[in-house]
């Protein structure tokens, strides 16, 4: 079942070049996309666009059968704020640089959004977001406050708070990129064992063996532009040459 | 006259001083928050007026504005004022010009706030208001202690300028009492009372700083 789709998303900021050009892009539920690129590609806007944090310059997107945003006679339409608001409990973010909120524990952090906008129960939340803690290798750190956390523990804690509402659909903005290798290791071993969890993963990420090795689709994106798109074999065997100079790298050393 | 009866003489003068003070800070730091958020709106008529409102309050001195404010309604629109209304136009010209500072002080906490904040709320589901009162708020609260101790610590010494339309503080009082009795002792008075009342205050928002530390 077609739980995200994209059709023609355009976007470009303050009338310069468009960083995205007619993209499309559909996600089953349950599935796990990446979305990999040189820097610049437009991958991260991608997200923002899907996820209401930037106003696309139209296109369409549509959410389990709802339409999110739509153009009508060359104008962007959004969804009546409710409608808006019911649709956004689909989908999480997780960020690169987590924005974990500082003031509150890593506890509180998890709890807060499932209480105060979901409005559920403080006891069932917290037996849920300890499972969550265990479930992310945090256990003990319940008290702690982002700052006395590692990257990768923010980060995981990050994840943690995302899941706790319950996403259908997790996207997950170069979760990595501000970790070192070793923190990279265990954040990426945490998203690997979500796959079981049966939540569809849009993943833009530099790590191509992780790509290679979780992925049932991959997108290729430059210039704002689709340039490949299929499964981590065809997309990784594609001899497309800008393809191969991009992954050369990631090939000479694998 | 001994200094234990100067400072029997000032107590009366100290308690306006202290309500001065309490009243002013009670109504000028929400009335700052209200205010810094029309000097950040989008509409430029509202960002403008405030703009001139803030430039005016911090532009010209305290002292003419609380005349202004005792004075005004008389020389304006004619209005004859009460006696009462000594304290009230001190008040009024109080909060008014502390709501100013207190709102640019405000301004520059909130818009240090990483956009990052804003942006993890929006995706969890916050509401504009949830975002800035449970994620924004505290933090902000956390930022701008430092800068709004040393407006408080103004606030105290700037209660003395209320003599200027001859509200019976304490500086109105020991300024006369230092004339009848030609002695410098009433003004030492004063100097203590201002000094240990600052130093509560200090220690006081070092306290505040202190419980908000828990977090980096």
């Amino acid at each position: 079942m077609l739980l995200l789709k994209c059709e023609n998303i355009r976007k470009s900021f303050d009338g310069d070049e468009e960083v995205l050009k007619d993209i499309s892009v559909s996600v089953e539920e349950g599935s796990i996309l990446s979305i990999i690129g040189p820097s610049g590609s437009g991958k991260s806007t991608f997200l923002r666009c899907a996820t209401g944090l930037e106003v696309i310059d139209s296109g369409r997107i549509v959410y389990d059968g709802m339409t999110y945003a739509s153009t009508k006679d060359g104008k962007v339409e959004y969804a009546p704020k409710a409608e808006r608001k019911k649709i956004s409990e689909i989908f999480g973010l997780v960020f690169q640089n987590f924005n974990l909120f500082p003031h509150m524990s890593v506890m509180e952090n998890i709890m807060d959004a499932p209480v105060r906008v979901q409005k559920r129960e403080k006891q069932e939340v917290r037996k849920e977001a300890e499972s969550l803690l265990r479930k992310m290798g945090l256990e003990g750190k319940e008290n702690a406050y982002p700052f006395e956390l590692s990257g990768g523990q923010c980060q995981r804690v990050a994840i943690a708070r995302a899941l706790a509402l319950n996403p259908r659909i997790l996207f997950f903005d170069e979760p990595t990129s501000a970790l070192d290798p070793e923190l990279t290791g265990e954040v990426l071993k945490v998203i690997k064992s979500l796959a079981d969890l049966h939540i569809a993963m849009v993943i833009v990420t530099h790590e191509m063996a992780f790509v290679r090795d979780i992925s049932d689709e991959v997108i290729f994106m430059e210039h704002g532009v689709i340039v490949e798109q299929g499964t981590p074999e065809e997309v990784f065997g594609s001899d497309n040459e800008r393809m191969q100079s991009f992954l050369g790298r990631y090939k000479d050393l694998a | 006259m001994s200094f234990i009866k100067i400072l029997e003489l000032l107590s009366g003068g100290m308690l306006v001083s202290i309500y001065i003070f309490v009243v002013t800070l009670l109504f000028s730091l929400p009335l700052g928050l209200i205010v810094s958020f029309g000097r950040m709106s989008k509409n430029p008529v509202i960002s403008g007026i405030i703009k001139v409102y803030i430039s005016i309050m911090r532009g010209t001195p305290l002292m003419l504005q609380l005349m202004v404010v005792y004075f005004g309604p008389y020389y304006i629109f004619g209005i004859q004022v009460t006696n009462s209304y000594r304290i009230v136009a001190a008040l009024i010209g109080f909060v008014i010009n502390y709501a100013a500072y207190f709102a640019e002080i405000y301004r520059s906490g909130i818009q240090s706030m990483p956009k990052g904040q804003y942006e993890a709320a929006e995706v969890l589901g916050y509401s504009k208001t949830q975002t800035f009162f449970v994620i924004i708020l505290p933090q902000v609260i956390k930022r701008i202690l430092p800068p709004v101790t040393n407006e408080v610590i103004t606030l105290v010494k700037d209660t003395s300028l209320a003599f200027t339309i001859s509200v019976a503080e304490m500086f109105t009082t020991a300024k006369a009492l230092a004339s009848s009795q030609t002695s410098m002792m009433p003004f030492v008075a004063a100097a203590l009372f201002y000094y240990v009342f600052n130093f509560i205050v200090a220690y006081t928002m070092e306290l505040f700083e202190k419980k908000l530390s828990y977090y980096r």
